[in-house]
């Protein structure tokens, strides 16, 4: 008896542990990602010169708050938080396993986990995604027009986002657990697309608002417990939070993160050399790079970033609604000049083309460059003049528009120099950071130059050609006009769209195509590229585990603290 | 405060009677001329103004450089070597750019190069020119507009005093500074335009006339004070009485006598508005680039403290050299023109 008791015991612990196993396995497809006790602890002090603006991830389009959503918001894909090109990989995140696609490519079907929590307790079903994604239309999120416009029904909540309910575009079974995403139209991005903050799953009751300082219960390691822009943002630990996928939801390290706001550059440099903060935000001024670059070169990383700064030259208005005016300045612009005035060699490198280097479509080639070759060399200024006489615009009046921070309006002052030199009358208007990007889109200004720069969202050539140049990107009179050279060719219209449904079958190919569209964007000039540049994370000496995401930058919540 | 109304008797003949005495003005110059501070002063300000006048001269036949030209990949020649202007770091991770140093070589970037790779001297001398002329021009312009409007206010009184008193009760109370910011922010994205008059952003008369405007209410009340006690003096009242025109009284009797007080005010508010001018620059909502004035490279110098900080350094002294010898200069002027004082600590 008391052997078979024993062994009565015995099976049913088994069978407990079991089923026990059996559950588990619905909320952990793979190890869950990790941190171990030795390295968890500890607050982690990031230090900004200013806050980023709205904590909803549905509005906030800045790198500031995009770095810290990927310790607390969570969509069904994501890209992998991992450092190095693996981070450039999409990976399911709330969903169990990469989307089932139609194969017409306008049908996408998800497995949403079971088991995982929102930070307030509550679980997270397939009703809080439908939701999500219909608050992204309802909140007017910056990109619902341009990378969400493709779910059926996108149009009539585009057109009246308080009524939005993507009727048969996002379809959820809670009995199978599955939510699908029916677009009238094949997208080779739309995955990308799902991967972005935008999309995050957000409880279902949340407000249909932008919610600004309020903070939104999160999915993440991580919540945000209090957020003032004018002093600091708290994030705590997630206590509902366990790690489902060491990619896509590692555990964090730190105990709390906070930002601090208020700081100058140099006063956030000076913090971290004291130990006082960890990390800034800011890139650190130019009069502190050499004393960081060899004092403190353990603690400086410097890593080149998938962007490009560059000049919009207004094909709208003179002189650059001629060709020529337009080459001659992408023959006349001293890129290494303008690298200089950013930081050097180590922080830059010469544009010649409009994808960044190691991009998808990059192609290798240097039209304005003085002899020839694929990368840049020298200016050719004789060049330069040659083409202005021709196209008639010498003597006439450019105004050029930057932000007033340093660096911007060194490369501004410069501008004028050279436009002086080539016979234009150019004035420079440096405008504050936070207007300047909207002043520059909106034709109504009359904007003939401006400096500005384009970082990726995701890696695919169209977030570069198609958002910057596109006949769609273009809305005269409008301050979200992304395509600020007001540049509009059908053609190469027509040529992206091709180059989109290539993307579907061959993409190797669909970025040769890119490459040739970069090409013939370049030999209009509507832009001149000027560098690709490089981040420097600085960080303080109690910290480590330094990785960087292609995609995010810094992973913020997998440093170790001492 | 001079009276300038004696009547003096003169002959038949129309010639003097006695010998004349020294006149006010000459009184007041020969007090100044005696005075070692104020010709100290005085002497500071015609170096600083004759070195800012040859800046052109300077750049072109001294330093042979345009200050005005960014010279990002320029070289120079220094000890016989050919150096970079902007020198690429090289130490630790090479990160950074820095303009060269002061070579103390008055022909060849004295005070070094700024991050544009200008040489420093040469804009110190053409932001000189900038500053003293904002700082000249907006304090005669401030003078003149609070004397005019502080006579009319003070001699005519009732509504026309009251109007004028409100306004610039308006003025000030605005906090000096936030006013001159609104207006050059404002100004200086679409220029000024008054009917067919079209002021552009970079035009330094922007930056001339919010600076006077500003400051009209500081020269203003004590004039109109002034000016209501010499409304209530016998000469005035034998010239109302002799049925003089209200045009005359206040061209001869009153203008006269509050002259010496508007000219005593001229130096204190040029360097009261050197300073202003100098902070709205620094502030980028002055004087505009390329132009130089002290304040912008104040400005230009501010990325470059750590490293070169001889360019923010340097225009800060001229600039305290020049306004302290302007208030000096002011002193003594109003010490020999105001001998009771009426007006110390007024501006």
């Amino acid at each position: 008896m008391r052997t078979i008791t024993k062994t009565l015991v015995s099976v049913i612990a088994a069978a407990s542990l079991l089923v026990l196993a059996a559950c588990s396995s619905e909320t952990s497809t793979d190890s869950g990602g990790g941190s171990s006790g030795q390295h968890t602890g500890g607050t982690l002090h990031l230090t900004a010169q200013s806050a980023g603006g709205t904590l909803d991830p549905q509005v906030n389009y800045t790198l500031q708050y995009w770095q810290l959503y990927q310790g607390a918001y969570d969509g069904l894909l994501t890209y992998a938080r991992v450092g190095g090109k693996k981070s450039e990989d999409i990976v399911p995140d709330l969903a169990t396993a990469m989307p089932k696609v139609s194969t017409n490519g306008k049908t996408y079907t998800f497995q949403l986990r079971k088991g995982i929590e929102f930070s307030n307790g509550k679980t997270v079903t397939t009703d809080d995604v439908v939701a999500s994604f219909r608050r992204l239309f309802k909140v007017s999120s910056p990109n619902a027009g341009s990378w969400y416009n493709v779910i059926v029904g996108a149009d009539a909540c585009l057109k009246t986002p308080a009524s939005c309910t993507l009727n048969g575009g996002v379809v959820a079974d809670a009995s199978t657990n599955t939510i699908t995403f029916n677009l009238t139209q094949a997208d080779p991005e739309f995955e990308a697309q799902l991967a972005m903050p935008f999309a995050s799953v957000l409880p279902a009751d949340t407000k249909a608002k932008d919610e600004g300082t309020t903070p939104i219960p999160t999915t993440g390691p991580y919540y945000f417990a209090s957020y003032s822009p004018n002093k600091a943002l708290v994030m705590k630990r997630n206590t509902h939070f366990k790690s489902w996928s060491a990619e896509a939801a590692p555990v964090g390290y730190p105990d709390e993160i906070d930002e601090t706001f208020g700081l100058t550059a140099e006063a956030e440099v000076t913090a971290i050399e004291n130990g006082q903060a960890d990390w800034m935000y800011d890139t650190p001024p130019s009069d502190r790079l050499s004393e960081i670059s060899s004092k403190y070169a353990s603690q400086t990383h410097v890593t080149p970033l998938t962007a490009l700064w560059y000049l919009g030259l207004n094909t709208n208005i003179a002189p650059f609604n001629n060709e020529k005016a337009r080459q001659a300045i992408n023959w006349a612009i001293d890129r290494s000049a303008v690298v200089k005035l950013y930081g050097g060699t180590s922080l830059a490198s010469p544009a010649c083309t409009i994808l960044p280097p190691d991009f998808p479509g990059h192609a290798d080639f240097c039209d304005y460059t003085k002899n020839g070759g694929n990368t840049w060399t020298a200016a050719d200024v004789d060049k330069a003049k040659q083409l202005i006489q021709q196209s008639g615009t010498a003597g006439q009046s450019v105004g050029v528009v930057v932000q007033n921070d340093s660096v911007n309006k060194g490369i501004g002052l410069y501008l004028v120099s050279l436009l002086n030199q080539l016979g234009y009358k150019a004035t420079l208007k440096a405008l504050s950071n936070n207007i300047q990007y909207n002043y520059i889109q909106n034709t109504g200004n009359h904007v003939q130059m401006s400096l500005t720069q384009w970082y990726q969202d995701y890696p695919a050539a169209s977030d570069f050609l198609r958002v910057l140049l596109s006949c769609a990107s273009f809305h005269p009179n409008s301050d979200s006009s992304i395509n600020i050279a007001g540049y509009c060719n059908t053609g190469l219209d027509a040529q992206m769209a091709k180059a989109d449904d290539e993307g579907l079958t061959d993409p190797t190919a669909a970025n040769a195509a890119w490459g040739e569209i970069d090409k013939a964007y370049m030999s209009e000039s509507p832009l001149v590229p000027l560098f690709n540049p490089k981040l420097i994370d600085f960080t303080s000496n109690r910290v480590s585990n330094y990785q960087f995401s292609d995609q995010y930058y810094m992973l913020v919540d997998q440093l170790w603290l001492k | 405060m001079v009276e300038v109304t004696v009547a003096i008797a003169t002959s038949e003949r129309g010639t003097p009677r006695s010998r004349r005495s020294a006149g006010p003005w000459r009184v007041a110059f020969t007090q100044i001329a005696h005075n070692p501070v104020a010709v100290g002063s005085a002497i500071a300000l015609v170096i600083i103004v004759a070195v800012c006048l040859a800046a052109p001269l300077y750049a072109q036949f001294i330093a042979h450089t345009d200050p005005f030209q960014s010279n990002i990949n320029g070289t120079t020649v220094i000890d016989g070597h050919s150096v970079a202007v902007l020198q690429q770091q090289t130490q630790g991770l090479g990160l950074g750019v820095e303009p060269i140093g002061p070579t103390w070589n008055i022909s060849n970037y004295f005070l070094g190069a700024d991050s544009q790779g200008r040489d420093v001297f040469a804009r110190l001398l053409y932001g000189g020119r900038t500053t003293l002329l904002i700082g000249f021009s907006s304090a005669l312009i401030c003078c003149a507009l609070g004397a005019l409007v502080g006579i009319i206010a003070g001699y005519f009184g009732g509504p026309v005093d009251w109007v004028l008193s409100r306004l610039m009760d308006i003025i000030w109370a605005f906090p000096v500074y936030l006013l001159a910011i609104s207006l050059s922010v404002v100004l200086l994205t679409g220029g000024l335009r008054l009917g067919p008059i079209v002021i552009g952003p970079s035009n330094l008369l922007l930056p001339i006339l919010i600076i006077a405007l500003i400051y009209v209410p500081y020269v203003a009340r004590p004039i109109r004070g002034q000016v209501l006690s010499l409304k209530n003096r016998e000469f005035v009242k034998a010239a109302i009485g002799l049925g003089a025109s209200d045009w005359r009284i206040l061209r001869i009797e009153i203008l006269r006598n509050v002259l010496p007080t508007v000219i005593v005010f001229i130096p204190l508010m040029m360097a009261l508005n050197m300073l202003t001018e100098s902070a709205l620059s620094f502030l980028s909502i002055g004087v505009q680039p390329p132009n130089a004035s002290w304040g912008t490279i104040i400005n230009d110098g501010l990325d470059l403290l750590y490293t070169r900080p001889a360019v923010a350094i340097a225009p800060g002294i001229m600039l305290v050299i020049t306004a302290v010898a302007l208030n000096l200069l002011g002193d003594a002027v109003r010490d020999a023109l105001d001998p009771k004082a009426k007006l110390r600590g007024a501006a």
